[in-house]
C-alpha cells in the first residue's frame, strides 16, 4: 500500500497553484487535507503523476460570516467549521452536519471543500451544500467562475471541475430568519460514511409549518432538494403528515445495496429519519433556530 | 499476587516507545509480494522482464527460484489422524493458487516504494478455475478446491459417548436447530512482519518475527533453509497483537524473508500491509452446524447429536485445531446425555482459517446456547433455569466427558462452580427483575431483551513452559520465558509471581520473553496459556533459585535453611531480623570467582569460610551462580469458565441494535491481577462484540474479499463497546502450584450466543444465524411479519 511515483508540487499562492495545475494538466491532482486522496494514491486507485499541494498556498483557511452567506476557504479544516462559532451561529446546519463527517482525527486534517470536490454521495457537506444554495469559486487558467452547488455535481465522484480549477472556497447561502435545520444519520459506527442520512430546513409561522425542503446523503447518486413544502405546508407542528412525507421520502430517494445493507433498508431508514429530525427539528427538542 | 499491580509496560507503549518489528532494520531492503488476483487459477506465464528495468530492483524470485526444502510445502504443524486430506501451500505458489492474496512473486529492492513500484509491473497469466466459496458450496462437493480432494474434505472425525441413537429416540422432546455462524479475523493492530540479519562470516541469522511463538519459528526457519539450529536466533520485537494468526508458523514470509538475507547478503525485510492481511494471513469462525437435541419435560438433555461443517480455507498447515475444539467445547458447563458430534473440515478457496481468540469455542458455545434457549421456548421454562438443571455440580468435579481434547488428552474438568457462577450473573444483571423493566420499556414504545450464554473453556494446554530465573549481583532479578508477550502483560504479572516467590522487590524484577537467546525451549502463546504455563513455570524457577539462596545463606550464617526467610531482598533469621544477608550478597557467594566489583562483592568477603582445599570450588551437585530454570508440565488443560448476560434494545422501526448493558461473572481461578484479568475480559468482549453485530469477510462467488479494508470490514469502535460489568469467582485450579486458569479468550467466547439470546428475546423469532446486522435484522422481521404473526421459534432455516 505504497503509492506510485508521483512530483510533489508545493505552491505558496493560487496563482502558483493554478499555473502548475495548467501545466501538468489531466496528469495532476489537487492534494488538500489527504483523507480521500491519500487512501486511494496507497491503494493505487489512482496514479497521477503529480500532486498540487494547496496547504502551503496563503489566504485559503479562513471562514467568512456576512450577511448572506458562510464563506469557507479551501484550507478549512472540518474541525476548523465544527468549532466556528460564528459560522455555526448565522447557518446551525453547518456544525449539525460537520459533526457527522468521520471521526476528530480526519476532522482535523479534511477540508470542507475538498468533500465537496472529491463529490462523495456520501458525504455530509455536499447535502448541506445543495440545501443552502451554495456556491463554488473555482479558478483555473481561463480565470474565476462560480457554480451553484445544485449544478455542481454530476455523479458519484463526479464533477464539472475541470482538472486544472482549484476550488478556492464556498459560500454556504444563510436561511431565512425563522427557518429551523435539523440532521440526522445512521451509520453502521459512529463516524463512519452513513447509511442514510439527512439535512432539513424547516420553515414555520408559529405553529404552522410554512415550508421544508430535505436533502440526502447515501441515498441519492448526487445531492439534491427535495421540496417537501407540498407535503408540509399548513400543517400544524405536533401533527405533522408524516405517512405523506414517509412516501415523499421513499419516492425521492434512490439507493443502492451494498455489502452493510439493502436498497430497501436505505429507503426505509432515509425516511425514518426524515420523519424523526423533523419532528424534533419541529418541537424544537435540540436542534437550532437560523 | 493478586494485587491490582499497574501495568508496567503500558508508560513505553503508550508514550509511542515501543519498538516493533518494522522499527527495526532501518536501511534493510524491503520485500513485496506479487499476489494472485484469482482465487482458483493455474500459472501459466510469469513475466518479470520490465521490473528489473527499474532502480533499486535487488532481487525477483518466483517459485522456480527457490532451492531445496524453501521450495517444498509447506508444514503441516499439526497432523490429526482424522485429517485424511491435509493440503500446504509453497512459499510461493507453484503452479496453482488456492486464493486471492496467495503469494505469486517476492521483490527485493531498495524500499517498499520501489519494490511495489516493481510488483506493478509483473504480469502474471493465470487460467482461472471455478471457485469454492462458502462452506454450502464446498459442502456440495461438486467443485473441488484440490483436485486430489474428494468432496473437499480435509477431516472428517467423530466422537460419541453413549448411545445417543437410544437416547433419543425415548427422549420425550426433541428439536432440530440449523444454526450458520461466519467468518471473521484476528485483525491485530500490527499486522505480521519479518527482519532478517545474516552473518556471512559466522554462517549466522539472526531473524526477528512480530510472532506468537520464537522457538516455534527458529525451529520452522532452521529446518527450511537446512541450517543449525545453534545458528538460528529469533527474537520478537514488541508486537501489536497476535490474538492467533501469529502462532502460525513459519509463514511463507518467515521463510522467505531470510532465505533472500542469506541469497544477497543483505539485511532485508517485509512488513506486512493491511490489505496484506486481510487476504494472505488467516481468518476464522465460518461453520454451519445442525444440532439434534432429546430432551425431558423439566429441559435435561438426554441426547445431543450434532454435524457441522467447518470452512478451513484453502489450506490446512494449523491441522483441524479449530474444529476439534468446536467439537468438544460446545458442550460448556453441561451434562449432555448421550452425546455425538461429527464434523467435516472442508477446503474454500478463501484465506486459510487458523485459530483467533476463541478458537472454535464461539461457535461451540453459539450451537449450545442456542439448543438452550430453544429447549427453554420450547418447555415454557425460564432460560437460566433450564440452564442450572443441566450443570455439572460442583461436588462432581473433576468431570470427564469422556472425549478427547484439542491436545490429545482427556476433556476432564479440574474445577469450577457453575450454580454460584450462574448466581452471581443473575443479581449482577438482574435476571429476575427484568419483566419489570421490559414492561416498562414497552409502554415507552421501546423493544428490549435479555440474553444469556455459558461456557467453559480449556486453557493452559501443555506440553511446557519454561522459566529461568537469575539474581545478579546488583539484587536484579532477571526472569526469562520462552513465550512471547503481545501486550498481555506478561511483564507485570510474570514479575509479581517472581517478586512473591523469591521475596523480591517487584520493582527488581526483569522480564524478557520470546528470545530465543534466553530460553531456548518454550511452545508460544495461545490457548490462554501464558499465566498457566509460564506463571507455573517462572514460580517453579524461583523456587529453585530460592531453595539455593537459602542453602548459601544457612551456610554463611551458621543456621538451617527451615529458619531462614527472604523478603524484601533480604535473607534473615525468622524471628531474629538482625542476623540477615543481603540476596545480592548472596548472589556474589554462589560464584567462587569473586572480584570485588561493587559494595556487594565487598560485603561478601565477611561471610568468607573457612577454606577447605579437599573440596573443589563448585560442588558436585553445585553450578555457580544464583539461578536456577524450571519447566512446567501439566498432565492435561485446566478448564475456567465464564458466564455472560446482556440486554440490547432493538429499534422498533429501524432495527439498530444497540447493547444497554453487558455482564460479566468470570472464573479463571487464583487472579495474579485482577485488573489486567479484566483487561483481558474486556478486549475479549470488544472483540466478541465485533462478531456479533460487525464483523464479517465478504467474499463474492468468484473468491474476492469484497471489505478487505477497515472501511468496509467494520471492527467496532471504542463508541460500539459497551460499558461492561464484572464480576468473578475464583475457584483455583487443583492442577497447577498457584491455582491459575486461563483468561485470554475468555471474553470472546460466548458474545455472539448471548447477542443472539438478547434479540431473539426482543423480537420474539429465532437468530439462526450471526453476526447480524440492522439491515439484516430488519428483513427477519419483514420475512416473519409475512409469514407467520405468531412465528414458532424453533426449527427454523438459518436465513
Ligand atoms: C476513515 C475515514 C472516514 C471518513 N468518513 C467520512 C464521512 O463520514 N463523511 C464524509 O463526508 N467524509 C468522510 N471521510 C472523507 C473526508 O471527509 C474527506 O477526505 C475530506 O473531507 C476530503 O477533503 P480532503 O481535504 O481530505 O481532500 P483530499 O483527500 O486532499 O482530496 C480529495 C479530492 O478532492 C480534490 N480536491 C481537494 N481540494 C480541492 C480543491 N480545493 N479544489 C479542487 N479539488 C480539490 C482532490 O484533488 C481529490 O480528488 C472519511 C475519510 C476517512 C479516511
Amino acid at each position: 500500500m505504497k503509492p506510485a511515483p508521483f512530483v510533489h508540487h508545493a505552491p505558496r499562492t493560487v496563482e502558483e497553484a493554478v499555473a502548475v495545475l495548467a501545466q501538468v494538466g489531466p496528469d495532476g491532482k489537487v492534494l488538500a487535507g489527504g483523507q480521500s486522496l491519500v487512501p486511494v494514491l496507497n491503494m493505487r486507485l489512482a496514479s497521477p503523476g503529480h500532486l498540487v499541494d494547496v496547504n502551503g498556498v496563503a489566504g485559503l483557511d479562513t471562514v467568512e460570516v456576512t450577511a448572506e452567506h458562510v464563506r469557507v476557504g479551501a484550507l478549512v479544516r472540518h474541525a476548523g467549521l465544527e468549532r466556528h462559532d460564528g459560522a455555526a451561529a448565522a447557518l446551525p446546519l453547518l456544525r449539525q452536519a460537520v459533526r457527522h463527517v468521520a471521526h476528530p482525527a480526519i476532522r482535523t486534517r479534511g477540508t470542507t471543500v475538498g468533500s465537496l470536490a472529491h463529490a462523495d454521495p456520501a458525504g455530509e457537506m455536499p447535502a448541506v451544500a445543495v440545501l443552502t444554495g451554495a456556491v463554488l469559486e473555482v479558478t483555473g487558467p481561463r480565470g474565476t467562475r462560480e457554480v451553484a452547488a445544485d449544478g455542481f455535481f454530476l455523479g458519484p465522484l463526479e464533477t464539472v471541475l475541470e482538472a486544472d480549477e482549484l476550488v478556492v472556497a464556498v459560500r454556504f447561502g444563510r436561511l431565512p430568519a425563522g427557518t429551523r435545520t435539523g440532521f440526522a444519520e445512521s451509520a453502521r459506527r459512529s463516524g463512519d460514511y452513513a447509511l442514510a442520512g439527512v439535512a432539513l430546513a424547516v420553515s414555520t409561522d408559529g405553529n404552522t409549518v410554512t415550508g421544508a425542503r430535505a436533502s440526502f446523503v447515501s441515498v441519492t447518486p448526487v445531492p439534491d432538494v427535495l421540496v417537501l413544502t407540498p407535503v408540509l405546508a399548513g400543517a400544524r407542528v405536533g401533527a405533522l403528515p408524516l405517512d405523506a412525507v414517509t412516501e415523499a421520502v421513499r419516492a425521492h430517494v434512490d439507493p443502492e445495496s451494498d455489502i452493510h445493507a439493502g436498497a430497501d433498508y436505505r429507503r426505509m431508514l432515509a425516511a425514518e429519519l426524515t420523519v424523526r429530525s423533523l419532528v424534533s427539528t419541529t418541537t424544537g427538542v435540540r436542534e437550532g433556530a437560523a | 499476587m493478586g494485587e491490582k499491580v499497574q501495568r508496567r509496560e503500558d508508560p513505553r507503549l503508550l508514550t509511542g516507545n515501543g519498538r516493533y518489528l518494522d522499527d527495526l532494520g532501518r536501511g534493510a531492503l524491503q520485500a513485496a509480494f506479487v499476489r494472485s488476483p484469482h482465487a482458483h487459477a493455474r500459472i501459466v506465464d510469469i513475466d518479470i522482464a520490465d521490473a528489473w528495468e527499474l532502480d533499486g530492483v535487488e532481487a525477483i524470485y518466483t517459485w522456480e527460484d527457490l532451492p531445496g526444502r524453501v521450495a517444498e510445502p509447506l508444514p503441516v504443524l499439526i497432523p490429526h489422524p482424522a485429517m485424511t486430506h491435509a493440503r500446504t501451500g509453497y512459499c510461493l505458489a507453484r503452479d496453482e493458487v488456492n486464493h486471492v492474496g496467495e503469494a505469486v512473486v517476492m521483490v527485493v529492492a531498495r524500499d517498499r516504494y520501489v519494490a511495489e513500484d516493481a510488483c506493478a509491473r509483473i504480469t502474471v497469466q493465470y487460467d482461472t478455475l471455478p471457485a469454492v466459496v462458502g462452506v454450502a458450496r464446498a459442502r456440495d462437493g461438486d467443485r473441488l478446491v484440490h483436485d486430489d480432494v474428494p468432496g473437499n474434505v480435509a477431516a472428517n472425525l467423530r466422537q460419541e459417548v453413549g448411545d445417543v441413537d437410544t437416547a433419543m429416540a425415548a427422549a420425550p422432546h426433541t428439536l432440530t436447530l440449523e444454526l450458520a455462524i461466519e467468518r471473521s479475523a484476528c485483525m491485530p493492530m500490527e499486522g505480521k512482519g519479518v527482519f532478517a540479519r545474516w552473518d556471512a562470516d559466522d554462517g549466522s541469522l539472526r531473524l526477528y518475527s512480530s510472532t506468537q511463538t520464537s522457538t516455534g519459528v527458529r525451529a520452522a526457519v532452521a529446518a527450511k533453509l537446512e541450517l543449525p539450529l545453534a545458528k538460528v536466533e529469533v527474537v520478537t520485537p514488541d508486537v501489536g497483537g497476535g490474538f492467533g494468526v501469529k502462532i502460525v508458523h513459519p509463514w511463507p514470509e518467515e521463510v522467505l524473508v531470510p532465505w533472500a538475507a542469506r541469497n544477497l547478503g543483505r539485511d532485508v525485510k517485509w512488513t506486512e500491509d493491511r490489505r496484506e492481511h486481510f487476504v494472505s494471513s488467516a481468518h476464522e469462525r465460518g461453520q454451519l452446524q445442525e444440532v439434534t437435541v432429546g430432551f425431558d419435560d423439566d429441559g435435561r438433555l438426554l441426547a445431543l447429536d450434532v454435524h457441522f461443517w467447518h470452512d478451513n480455507g484453502a489450506y490446512t498447515p494449523y491441522g483441524i485445531i479449530v474444529p476439534i475444539i468446536t467439537a468438544t467445547q460446545l458442550l460448556g458447563p453441561y451434562k449432555p446425555g448421550a452425546y455425538r458430534v461429527e464434523f467435516w473440515s472442508l477446503y474454500t478457496n478463501t484465506v486459510l482459517v487458523t485459530p483467533y481468540r476463541g478458537a472454535g469455542r464461539p461457535q461451540g458455545c453459539y450451537a449450545m446456547e442456542r439448543t438452550m434457549d430453544a429447549i427453554a421456548e420450547h418447555r415454557g421454562l425460564d432460560r437460566a433455569e433450564v440452564r442450572s438443571r443441566n450443570f455439572i455440580q460442583p461436588d462432581e468435579m473433576p468431570w470427564d466427558h469422556g472425549l478427547m481434547f484439542q491436545d490429545g488428552r482427556p476433556l476432564k474438568y479440574d474445577s469450577g462452580d457453575f450454580p454460584a457462577s450462574l448466581a452471581k450473573l443473575k443479581a449482577l444483571v438482574g435476571w429476575d427483575d427484568f419483566a419489570a423493566y421490559r414492561e416498562q420499556a414497552a409502554r415507552e414504545g421501546r423493544r428490549v431483551g435479555l440474553g444469556i450464554g455459558c461456557y467453559v473453556e480449556g486453557t493452559g494446554v501443555g506440553p511446557y513452559e519454561g522459566g529461568h530465573v537469575q539474581v545478579e549481583t546488583s539484587g536484579r532479578v532477571n526472569v526469562a520465558t520462552g513465550l512471547t508477550t503481545q501486550g498481555q502483560g506478561h511483564q507485570t504479572i510474570l514479575a509479581q509471581i517472581v517478586a512473591d516467590e523469591l521475596g523480591v522487590p517487584f520493582d527488581d524484577v526483569h522480564v524478557t520473553t520470546g528470545d530465543t537467546r534466553r530460553m531456548a525451549y518454550a511452545v508460544g502463546t495461545f490457548a490462554s496459556r501464558g499465566a498457566v504455563m509460564s506463571g507455573n513455570a517462572v514460580a517453579l524457577a524461583a523456587r529453585v533459585v530460592r531453595a539455593k539462596a537459602l542453602r548459601i545463606a544457612a551456610e554463611a550464617l551458621e543456621v538451617s535453611p527451615d529458619d531462614l526467610d527472604i523478603a524484601d531482598g533480604v535473607v534473615s533469621v525468622k524471628g531474629a531480623p538482625g542476623t540477615s544477608i543481603a540476596l545480592k550478597t548472596v548472589a556474589v557467594m554462589s560464584n567462587p570467582l569473586r572480584y570485588a566489583f561493587d559494595a556487594s562483592a565487598a560485603a561478601a568477603t565477611q561471610f568468607a569460610g573457612t577454606f577447605d582445599p579437599d573440596t573443589p570450588p563448585v560442588g558436585d551437585d553445585d553450578e555457580p551462580g544464583l539461578e536456577g530454570q524450571d519447566f512446567y508440565s501439566p498432565t492435561q488443560a485446566t478448564f475456567a469458565n465464564g458466564m455472560h448476560a446482556a440486554v440490547v434494545e432493538t429499534d422498533p422501526v429501524t432495527a439498530e441494535i444497540r447493547i444497554l448493558r453487558y455482564c460479566v461473572v468470570h472464573d479463571c481461578g487464583v487472579m495474579v491481577n485482577p485488573m489486567i484479568v479484566e483487561g483481558q475480559v474486556h478486549g475479549g468482549v470488544a472483540q466478541g462484540v465485533g462478531g456479533a453485530l460487525y464483523e464479517r469477510m465478504v467474499y463474492d462467488e468468484g473468491g474476492q474479499l469484497l471489505n478487505a479494508s477497515f472501511m468496509d470490514f467494520l471492527m467496532p469502535y471504542a463508541s460500539e463497546v459497551p460499558h461492561i460489568e464484572t464480576d468473578h469467582l475464583e475457584t483455583p485450579s487443583p492442577l497447577n502450584p498457584l491455582g491459575i486458569k486461563g483468561a485470554g479468550e475468555a471474553g470472546t467466547i460466548p458474545v455472539s450466543a448471548v447477542i443472539a439470546s438478547a434479540i431473539e428475546d426482543a423480537e420474539g423469532f429465532p437468530i439462526r444465524s450471526m453476526p447480524i446486522s440492522p439491515a439484516e435484522l430488519w428483513e427477519l422481521r419483514r420475512r416473519h411479519a409475512a409469514s407467520d404473526p405468531h412465528p414458532v421459534p424453533v426449527q427454523e432455516d438459518p436465513r
